[in-house]
């Protein structure tokens, strides 16, 4: 049977590549000095998507992001794999959305889309490791989630079996369609770039991307050959803009701390079990693990 | 998150030191694909982009999934079934399923079957960096040339029932040649090919160390032609996988454990011709040997980049005598000769590769036919000159980077001492798997063979070629020591060619072929040192701080080309002087030095 899927992505600065330059002297992050990634676990959303299209031909996958237009890059990274459809939610009236706001305005883009079987995100970003945005979503769209997902074990018709982590163990799942999915970095290892199709939606650009770079002629044979990414602002997917932006954000940043760890003397640990059993106490104890 | 392409500064700085739009120029023609096929590029521009792009997509594979799953693949091998099929080890699987999905497995087909359409030179670079991951899986990667001598000489009918196959990644191949009796001499090969009366061909017989035997598509050289013996007799047939084609052992080998060597026996089975008869070994196999010395090329550099890089971390980490042992001028020594030999055998590698793809272009035009007859004495003398030059140039690339392969997998375990002869390290994986590069497509001593007479006909003038590179007036005494050192070996190859029958010219063989090395390796590094980039990204480009990585590069390479140049004067003189001494002892005392010849 074929279906609807969404996998929403987001683009993130690499908190990998962090490096002395990677903080503003305010506290605030320098995305500048920050290669812009996929999100590690959306990358195993879509993965999941593309799974579920190998085994249901005809199977639709849209990619979309909410975002700037340099945020298209993770869009034709999806097509890269094999999604088929791009969309970028953008709209500087977007600008500073929380995660109530950023779902608000997804959900409303999904809804737009019509009907949709499965809605898949990463279960956070790495970024801001809320893990609420696809919670959210399900919430808004008012449809069941599954979040912590480790496996698709079924899916047949409407019925979709999961199985999904919490914490010491796992919990299988089902329920009907339509779903919101939030999937772990263990549920798969994504597949690779298809050279082929990288070497066709590389040409994929937004109108807003091409009238940055002074192509805006060029949308119209980039519209024909497919390789035209939509843009969807606030007003064509219909979201009330009370719930956008700054205005329907209620998080507010108290305070932003730069935390430099600095090793301060040493502790020998016997390398007794006594020894062992007192460390991994004391490391409980100051919640460094559990 | 490792990418093998990204964090291998000297393969992104020769593919801006080369003009790689001349060969998408020679790949794509006028570019009219692009109309047909939406993932074929419009421009040069656009395909060099394309080129890159995909190497960076290589790298990341490589470096995020082969090379975690390489120890494992050692240690499992591939496993014989009890009905004469294969299972290749979990990870191979794994490997070929990511290399398919990511459309790599026709790299150097046409657009019109699926394939990528990449020059010989990138596909060479992307193989070393699949091999660096894992060296046996390059054994499968690595015989792309299958389906690039199915395109070259077969009839579109087998064309379209074999490469999109390749390029869907379900099929892998194999080249059926050798047997018990037929190693390095080809021309001995007995397997049977028969045509009943309907004119269907069939094999019988056995194969032996066959790589990849339990692949899905099978080139088999066997005699056709039963009244001939020699390579005359011999036509190229092509055949699937199937109930009359089993495996009857799989070889127990020291190293590329991962890569299947497979016995075959083949019972009556079905197959076509490809191309015309009698010519399977003298034109077809022999089409294969360019790219298939270089692939060995490619595959002991990534061998060779991998061990090395290990020897590195351990050298700078490892702290004995209360310094980091790689602070002690004999341990620098030993980084220094790996690191630059590695360099060296990439140069020249990639430099054939050049010469290579003008070569295959020049004979598929020839192929295609031309009616303007000065173009077509222009493409004929090309073919003539490019023959000769590659004639040189793959057996030389083949036998340096092999031969480099294993004294630098040697010396990486010198420097992890105790710890690298443990199999706590992968340089011990790599010693195994290096130890092959120098024997099969051609031991050392046969390529040597195939390199000595072109050093002795075309060596000169080629790099007579090289002096003419326009160098500045700086590298000017680097430059005389060169011209000095081709004079002489002018001298040496009189000196040879002026002795009695070709016996001679055989025991100079390897000494000239180093020799050659040198000379032409010195001008690739010299040029690499002067020459402005031909592709002008942000590699190339200043940053904010001021830093320019391509420069930065060029810098160290005249550093490079400076030690190279000078260090290899006095050797270069003492190999040319042993030469013109004349010492025929090797053979002619044979018997008293190595002891008396049994008779057989």
């Amino acid at each position: 049977m074929a279906y609807n899927i969404v996998v929403l992505a987001k683009q993130v600065p690499d908190t990998k590549a962090v490096t002395g330059k990677a903080m503003n002297d305010d506290g605030t992050v320098n995305r500048s000095a920050l290669p812009a990634i996929f999100n590690p676990e959306d990358l195993n959303a879509l993965e999941l998507a593309l799974q579920i299209k190998d085994d249901n031909p005809g199977t639709k996958i849209t990619m979309m992001t909410m975002g700037l237009p340099s945020a298209c890059e993770v869009l034709r990274q999806g097509m890269y794999r094999g999604a088929d459809r791009m969309i970028l939610v953008t709209d500087r009236r977007a600008a500073a959305s929380d995660t109530l706001a950023t779902s608000y305005i997804l959900s409303c883009a999904v809804k737009k889309l019509g009907k949709v079987d499965m809605v898949i995100c990463g279960r956070q970003a790495i970024d801001g490791d809320t893990a609420q945005v696809g919670p959210q979503c399900a919430e808004k769209l008012d449809i069941p989630q599954i979040t912590y997902v480790q496996e698709l074990l079924d899916l047949k018709d409407q019925t979709i079996t999961i199985k999904r982590s919490v914490g010491a163990g796992w919990e299988k799942v089902q329920c009907q369609l339509p779903v919101v999915l939030t999937v772990l970095d263990t549920a798969n290892i994504p597949r690779p770039v298809a050279a082929r199709k990288m070497m066709k939606f590389k040409k994929a650009h937004s109108a807003m991307e091409l009238a940055k770079a002074d192509k805006a002629d060029l949308a119209d044979a980039l519209k024909a050959k497919g390789l035209l990414i939509e843009e969807w602002n606030l007003d064509h997917i219909e979201a009330d803009l009370q719930w956008c932006g700054r205005d329907g954000s209620p998080t507010k940043v108290n305070r932003i701390q730069s935390v430099v760890l600095a090793a301060s003397g040493h502790k020998k640990i016997e390398p007794t079990e006594q020894g062992l059993r007192d460390m991994i106490h004391e490391l409980i104890e100051d919640h460094t693990i559990g | 998150m490792a990418n093998f392409y990204t964090d291998n500064d000297d393969i992104r700085f020769l593919f801006r030191h080369y003009q790689l739009r001349t060969l998408a120029d020679l790949m794509e023609g006028d570019y009219s694909d692009a109309q047909k096929y939406d993932s074929a590029p419009e421009n040069a521009d656009d395909a060099v982009d394309n080129y890159e792009r995909i190497l960076d997509v290589i790298g990341q594979i490589s470096g995020d999934n082969i090379a975690p799953r390489a120890e494992g693949i050692d240690l499992e091998g591939n496993h014989l079934n009890d009905d004469g099929t294969v299972t290749l080890s979990q990870g191979m699987q794994e490997n070929l399923k990511d290399l398919g999905q990511a459309d790599m497995m026709a790299f150097t087909l046409p657009h019109r079957f699926g394939g990528l359409n990449c020059p010989n030179l990138v596909y060479t670079m992307s193989n070393e960096i699949v091999s660096r991951a894992d060296a046996s899986l390059m054994n499968i990667y690595g015989l792309q040339g299958i389906g690039e001598t199915i395109n070259a000489f077969a009839t579109e009918e087998q064309k379209r029932q074999w490469l999109p196959g390749f390029a869907e990644g379900e099929f892998t191949g194999a080249m059926v040649l050798t047997e018990p009796d037929a190693g390095s001499d080809l021309q001995a090969v007995k397997l049977r090919a028969d045509m009943d009366a309907d004119g269907n061909w069939y094999l019988n017989g056995v194969k032996r160390f066959i790589t990849n035997g339990c692949g899905e598509v099978l080139l088999v050289l066997a005699r056709s032609e039963h009244d001939r013996a020699g390579g005359l007799g011999l036509s190229m047939f092509v055949c699937g996988r199937g109930p009359t084609v089993k495996i009857r052992r799989l070889e127990n080998k020291m190293g590329i454990k991962g890569s299947p060597t497979c016995e075959m026996v083949f019972n009556n089975t079905p197959c076509d011709l490809v191309g015309e008869r009698r010519r399977g070994l003298v034109e077809y196999v022999m089409s294969l040997m360019n790219g298939a010395r270089i692939g060995i090329a490619a595959q002991s550099l990534g061998i060779s980049e991998a061990t090395y890089r290990i020897a590195r971390d351990y050298g700078s980490s490892r702290v004995q005598f209360g310094t980091p042992i790689e602070n002690f001028p004999a341990v620098r020594e030993l980084m220094v000769g790996m690191k630059m030999e590695i360099e060296v055998a990439r140069s020249l590698s990639y430099e054939a590769c050049w010469n290579v793809d003008h070569e295959n272009y020049v004979l598929i035009k020839l192929a295609e036919g031309i009616e303007d007859k000065d173009k077509l004495k222009e493409f004929k003398q090309a073919s003539k000159r490019l023959k000769r030059i590659n004639g040189m140039m793959t057996p030389l690339s083949k036998y340096y980077a092999s031969e480099m392969c294993n004294r630098v997998t040697y010396d990486a375990i010198q420097v992890l001492g105790g710890s690298g002869f443990m199999k706590d390290y992968a340089c011990e994986r790599h010693a195994r798997d290096a130890r092959i590069t120098s024997i099969y497509e051609g031991t050392s001593q046969l390529q040597v063979l195939a390199a000595v007479r072109g050093v002795c006909g075309t060596g000169e003038k080629y790099l007579l070629e090289k002096e003419e590179f326009p160098y500045p007036a700086e590298v000017k005494d680097l430059l005389d020591i060169l011209k000095a050192g081709r004079e002489k070996m002018t001298e040496a190859i009189a000196f040879v060619k002026a002795q009695p029958g070709t016996e001679y010219m055989d025991l100079a063989g390897r000494r000239l072929c180093d020799v050659a090395i040198m000379l032409i390796v010195s001008h690739l590094f010299l040029q690499q040192s002067v020459a402005e980039p031909k592709w002008n990204d942000a590699f190339c480009q200043s940053d904010k701080d001021g830093r320019n990585a391509y420069q930065e590069l060029k810098k160290r390479k005249s550093i490079i080309a400076n030690k190279y140049i000078r260090t290899n004067e006095a050797k270069i003189n003492m190999l040319l002087d042993d030469i013109m001494r004349g010492d025929r002892s090797t053979i002619t005392e044979y018997a008293l030095i190595a002891g008396d010849v049994p008779e057989l």
